[in-house]
């Protein structure tokens, strides 16, 4: 991080350089309904968080660059306290070719339930369940247009490991992960060099993607095992893998029609996922200036019950209003329900501006009737109430 | 039978009446049509606004955005917009496709997300970033967008106007019609009114301040839309205006909005 910030200071100083300043900062509480599950977990707790952003260009514009820190400090569960480099980055724009070389968090893919082929980053799971917040990873990376479609071409060196929450915390396994004694297939382990190719292009109403991934998973086995003292643990293993993703999105009328699909082949199995539904939108329901988008998506994997990922055979139905108005109000509201054994978990998220700065962020998440053998057993206890004010710069 | 020479007569009395009843439409295209023909080849533009949202009580709210525009031969223009302000949206942006009366293409990147999506654009009522615009009125003006009807000519400040009716050719428009005050001498667009689904007025906007740019285009420096019915009103103030900048379509791509200008 220190060499990050070395070079950042260097191409502040360097001349016609510009560099701009943004960010937030965000103090974050958050309860939950029920004691907990698991000794040593705590019942509520408050958290800082720190994103500053600097980013500037030279040579015209040929030339970008950024780095975007985070910083999350924690008075009760050392687990999610952690800083991470989610960017910093030299961008250069030749003609047709993009080159982007450092540490990188990007995007692929459609869906709005859940993120099958978005393999580059590494989830930063104690920020959230939803796979949304990323770890920042290294790349060299080319993205080329051409008339017949845009190609990346990544080359990925050095891995990230997850993050998991410590004993304190609470939406944990039951056991504690323990990532001392993170364990890989590869005898590089996390220096092990991964590769990754997308081609995408727009047909007219439709959007369609087809990546291709080689190297360490950034999902691991959690095998049994046991700690310095003998405790059990979970360990973290990182398998070689290869997936081919295919993402489409299509627009017809007031519908969105979305589609991701996953074939991945690693030791332990090959297997096939997908995510498919659609999302509709009313528009300025009872002549008011509020929008309502329905949305409905369906995931299937093909391992068996159990051995599959948090989401097998489920069915997500969400509804998001947007306000339309000068806060940028907005409320998203979800629900997911295993189809073979009912388990379900909700979450409504609300949001809006005060002032020209500060946000103000509610978000409430129950999981009712999951079943002891499902992976989100282990959760049952954790409904849990979040606000967050955060002062934007 | 009539005889030729009869219905060469018949047909010289017929076509003025005929034509007279078709001029108001007529007339009103021709101007629509003059107006587009006089901002053609302006190229590329990129400029500032700056967006005050009142409300009825008179508080106030600002967005800073900054415009790219591509003029597109034969189609509508590109257009990207970069949100500096409010803060939390710093890094929004979102990308334009126009397209006459065929739904645009719109992308919008979510910079917390770091994320590109592509979003429905079929229905352009609602509002822009909770001001007074709708999207539909920030679009680029297609000729084709509209029917016309010439109503008069007027005088418009230090101008004299044509003043056109303009009905949405478009789905979902959130109006009836339009009343547009166009001078009649660069046919810079003075004042319009704007009549909703019930037909009562919903919208007055007044631009001024207009400057001239490589000696020909005209700009607003000023825009406001006031909402009759909510009070509410938003004002744009447009500056910095740069024209053939060099931009082409290579700015104009959805995979470009990751990059961090």
């Amino acid at each position: 991080m220190r060499r990050a910030f070395f070079f950042a200071v260097l191409l502040l100083t360097s001349a016609g350089a510009r560099a701009e300043f943004s960010g937030n900062v965000a103090v974050e509480g958050q309860a939950f309904g029920e004691s907990a599950q698991f000794d040593q977990q705590f019942d509520s707790n408050v958290t800082l968080s720190f994103e500053p952003r600097w980013n500037g260009e030279w040579n015209d514009a040929d030339d970008l660059w950024s780095l975007e820190l985070f910083l999350r400090a924690d008075d009760g569960d050392a687990g999610r306290e952690h800083a991470d480099i989610r960017e910093a980055l030299w961008l250069r724009i030749d003609g047709d070719n993009e080159w982007r070389v450092g540490i990188n968090t990007m995007f692929w893919g459609v869906a709005e339930s859940q993120h099958l082929v978005d393999v580059i980053n590494q989830i930063d799971q104690v920020e959230g369940i939803d796979g949304e917040d990323k770890l920042g990873q290294p790349m060299i990376h080319l993205k080329r247009y051409q008339d017949w479609g845009v190609l990346d071409f990544l080359v990925l060196p050095g891995f990230r490991e997850r993050t998991f929450q410590s004993a304190a915390g609470r939406l944990r396994t039951p056991l504690v992960v323990d990532t001392e004694q993170a364990a890989y297939e590869s005898s590089d382990e996390e220096r092990h060099v991964d590769y990754a190719f997308r081609f995408s292009q727009t047909y007219g109403d439709l959007d369609l993607g087809v990546s291709w991934f080689r190297g360490t998973s950034r999902d691991p086995l959690l095998l049994p095992g046991s700690d310095r003292d003998g405790n059990p643990v979970l360990i973290p293993f990182y398998q070689q893998m290869a997936q081919l993703g295919v993402d489409a999105q299509w627009i017809y009328r007031d519908w969105i029609w979305r589609l991701e699909f996953i074939r991945r082949e690693a030791r332990s199995n090959d297997y096939g996922a997908y995510v498919a539904g659609f999302e509709y939108t009313f528009y300025g329901i009872v002549e008011t200036d509020i929008d309502f988008g329905t949305l409905v998506e369906y995931s299937a994997d093909s391992r068996p019950e159990g051995e599959g990922g948090a989401f097998d055979h489920d069915i997500f139905v969400g509804g998001r209003f947007g306000f339309n108005d000068a806060q940028s109000s907005e409320i998203l509201a979800g629900f997911v329900i295993d189809t073979e054994n009912r388990g379900r978990s909700f979450r409504v998220e609300g949001s809006r501006r005060f002032g020209a700065s500060w946000k103000g962020t509610l978000e409430l998440q129950t999981f009712s009737n999951i079943d002891a053998d499902d992976l989100l057993a282990a959760l049952q206890n954790d409904d849990y109430l979040l606000l967050e004010m955060a002062y934007y710069f | 039978m009539f005889k030729p020479k009869t219905a060469l007569l018949l047909a010289l009395v017929a076509i003025p009446a005929a034509a007279s009843a078709q001029s108001a439409e007529q007339k009103g295209l021709e101007i629509a049509k003059a107006a587009k023909a006089y901002d053609r080849g302006f190229t590329d533009f990129s400029a500032n606004m700056i967006m005050t949202l009142k409300n009825r009580s008179g508080e106030t709210s600002t967005r800073l955005i900054r415009i790219r525009s591509l003029e597109v031969e034969g189609d509508g223009d590109r257009s990207l917009s970069i949100f500096d302000e409010p803060a939390d949206v710093k890094g929004t942006k979102m990308l334009t496709y126009s397209h006459g009366l065929e739904p645009d293409d719109q992308w919008l990147y979510l910079p917390a997300l770091k994320r590109v999506k592509r979003i429905s654009s079929r229905n352009k009522s609602g509002p822009f970033m909770g001001s007074t615009f709708a999207f539909e009125d920030l679009g680029s003006q297609e000729v084709e967008k509209y029917t016309y009807r010439y109503l008069r000519e007027e005088p418009c400040g230090d101008w004299t106007c044509h003043v056109i009716e303009r009905y949405p050719a478009y789905e979902f428009s959130g109006y009836t019609r339009q009343v547009a005050w166009i001078d009649s001498e660069a046919y810079r667009l003075v004042k319009a009114e704007f009549y909703d689904r019930k037909k009562t007025l919903l919208k007055t906007l007044t631009a001024g301040d207009f400057r001239q740019y490589l000696g020909h285009y005209w700009r607003p420096g000023t825009m406001n839309m006031v909402n009759h019915q909510t009070g509410k009103s938003t004002l744009l103030e447009w500056n910095d205006y740069q024209f053939r900048t060099g931009l082409t379509e290579s700015d104009f791509r959805s995979q470009t909005l990751k990059r961090n200008d």
